[in-house]
């Protein structure tokens, strides 16, 4: 069984004038796999990638993470289902900017109720882990985008969570910082088995995946097995 | 999690130091107000209180007066005078279990004291032991006049500690024991009751028995005190009355219905109305306190609002990485409540301390009206039971200001959230 089953998901917008975004969507992802999904904006790639990481509901279909059906749920299971089995990475980082790096990364951790003491052991861990220890006690605004985005996946990462969902993780990065974060991701991946999704409209990127998922108009167009990747040095940002 | 949440809303206290201070001093203003008033309040009952103990006591007193009707063929305007039957009547069996120690009291002789070479002027009154009691009547030394007093009809005297000021200047408590002339007569001094400078009683109490004995051999009375067990509030005090003085009446041939033959002074009436008045001015000072203060509520919860709006995008931070709803309503009515009481206790200690100033100003200052002087405010503070009770206030407050905001945030969708900057 995949750790993701997406059967015949439909989700129509209601602002007005009735929008179907996705139109049966038909997804399975297994464990341990890296994957991106790409699309144009507008082709629901956003609207798959909130409801894969329960922000969103859907009409109708089957969503199952980890052999757990996700449907129906109330806000409470929603957030408890958010905080044990998925970590965020936001374009935009989202870091509490009055909280500094180590209190960032301690956050989901706080909302599983982990003694204070313990919770702050694993976020240096973390911090220690993404080389992050000598920021552990700044603020966001002290640090450069690519440190943020590190802050922001060793929160991702501290609750162990069966996948990690990406949102155009590069997106506010310079190219530089760019590669330096999507081989950490690749590496996260690889070393430690993390199923990672990134949702990206940029071929570089999606270029640094294992599979290429194309999404257009709210259905699933072509499946790309990306076996040439390995060769680095191609232009990330086209 | 508790120390989690004071963390929480330190930091977010010390990142919202314009907002934080601004809805701190509508809160604050509002209890120092809520505070001052009700110490201000305080202060001027006590002042009525202290200034109308010695008058009042718990106990009635009955008294003749001048008829206003013409009844049974006698004309209006008659003086009236109570005697040794209406006595034997209240201390009968009639109000048995109803009226309790009676006391007669009678005269007012005035005689001149000396000392030596020392005088001072004075009255006197023969009166019944429980007079003192009735009367409100504060020893400073030696007794007051006693049952043996009484019986064996005793030359002895209780005069005012102003009087002994001025036969001992020096030593005023050596007037005890000593023998004082009154008149022609002379008296033992046995007790000194207490008056200040201020006091203008000058009333020497002398045995009602020895009283008669020598100045007024008539079984008339002028006063009858007793006290009561029994009614306790305003209309049974009236009842009580009304029932009591209906056989006075008849002894006397007083019209029943006409209300200036007997005068009557009620202590327990009039500590009722007096209660009774403070009760209202405490109500009144409570409500212009709270209308205060809720203005400061409307404020905090204007303010919690905008910083939720402001704070959607961390909110939705919050919720994406696993904060359920009640974790995030609970932050912002822990935060409502943490800036209430933090600065709710300013105005509080602020307030107190404006107490203090008037107690030390005001408070110090008296008016003389001639006799007398009266303080404006006595002790104006407030207790710790207002502390107490303030207290919950700003919790409640907290909570209320916190409630509408808190739950608007709880309410947000993450991906909206998210979205919002």
């Amino acid at each position: 069984m995949a750790l993701i089953e997406l059967k015949d998901i439909n989700k129509t917008y209601n602002n007005g004038q009735p929008l179907h975004v996705l139109k049966g969507i038909n997804l399975n992802i297994e464990k341990g796999e890296f994957v991106s999904i790409m699309g144009a904006s507008g082709s629901g790639k956003s609207t798959l990638l909130n409801i894969l990481g329960i922000l969103d509901n859907y009409d109708t279909g089957t969503y199952t993470l980890g052999g757990t059906l996700i449907k129906d749920l109330s806000e409470k299971q929603a957030a408890d289902y958010r905080n044990h089995m998925i970590g965020f990475i936001f374009q935009s980082f989202n870091l509490i900017s009055f909280k500094t790096a180590v209190e960032n990364v301690e956050l989901p951790l706080y909302y599983q109720g982990v003694p204070r003491r313990k919770r702050h052991e694993m976020a240096m861990e973390y911090l220690e882990k993404l080389g992050l220890t000598p920021w552990a006690t700044h603020f966001p605004n002290e640090m450069s985008g690519g440190q943020k985005q590190r802050v922001a996946i060793a929160r991702a990462l501290i609750t162990s969570p069966q996948i990690i969902l990406a949102d155009e993780p590069t997106g506010a990065l310079d190219s530089k910082t760019s590669v330096e974060v999507m081989q950490l991701l690749k590496k996260l991946n690889e070393e430690e088995g993390i199923t990672i999704i990134v949702v990206t409209h940029e071929s570089g990127v999606a270029n640094e995946t294992d599979k290429i998922i194309h999404i257009k108009d709210g259905v699933i167009g072509q499946i790309e097995e990306n076996t040439h990747h390995d060769a680095w040095g191609g232009p990330l940002m086209k | 999690m508790r120390i989690e949440i004071i963390h929480e809303i330190a930091s977010s206290l010390r990142n919202n130091k314009l907002r934080t201070a601004l809805t701190g001093f509508a809160v604050s203003w509002g209890i120092f107000l809520l505070v001052t008033l009700l110490g201000a309040g305080n202060g001027l009952m006590n002042s009525f209180a202290g200034n109308m103990q010695n008058y009042i006591s718990q106990s009635i007193e009955v008294e003749g007066w001048r008829t206003s009707k013409p009844y049974k063929g006698y004309k209006e305007n008659r003086i009236i005078e109570l005697d040794q039957k209406d006595v034997d009547y209240t201390d009968g069996p009639t109000w048995e279990g109803i009226i309790g120690d009676v006391s007669v009291s009678t005269g007012s002789t005035s005689a001149d004291l000396a000392l030596g070479d020392k005088t001072a002027n004075g009255w006197l009154r023969g009166v019944m032991p429980g007079f003192e009691e009735h009367n409100k009547i504060q020893m400073s030394s030696g007794r007051f006049i006693n049952r043996e007093d009484l019986e064996q009809r005793r030359k002895v005297i209780v005069i005012a500690s102003s009087h002994a000021r001025e036969l001992i200047p020096g030593n005023p408590d050596a007037v005890l024991g000593a023998w004082i002339a009154a008149g022609k007569i002379a008296y033992r001094v046995v007790g000194i009751y207490h008056t200040d400078e201020s006091d203008f009683r000058r009333g020497c109490y002398i045995p009602y028995t020895t009283y008669k004995g020598i100045y007024d051999h008539s079984d008339k009375i002028d006063n009858i005190s007793f006290t009561v067990d029994g009614p306790t509030t305003l209309q049974d005090h009236q009842a009580f009355e009304d029932a009591y003085t209906s056989v006075l009446k008849r002894n006397h041939d007083i019209a029943p219905d006409d209300s200036r033959g007997l005068w009557i002074n009620n202590g327990y009436t009039r500590n009722l109305q007096m209660s009774e008045g403070n009760r209202i001015l405490n109500i009144a000072l409570w409500i212009l306190g709270l209308l205060t203060l809720v203005s400061g509520i409307v404020g905090i919860s204007n303010i919690m609002l905008i910083t939720v709006k402001e704070r959607t995008h961390e909110f939705g931070i919050r919720k994406a990485i696993g904060a359920r709803p009640g974790a995030i309503l609970k932050l912002i009515i822990a935060e409502s409540i943490a800036i209430t009481a933090l600065f709710g206790y300013v105005g509080m200690f602020l307030g107190m301390v404006a107490c203090q100033i008037l107690d030390k100003t005001v408070g110090q200052s008296g008016v003389n009206i001639g006799m007398e002087e009266i303080h404006m405010l006595v002790n104006p503070t407030v207790g710790l039971d207002v502390a107490l009770e303030a207290t919950l206030l700003l919790i409640i407050a907290g909570t209320l200001a916190g409630a509408i905001p808190a739950w608007k945030a709880s309410r947000v969708k993450p991906i909206e959230a998210l979205r919002a900057d």
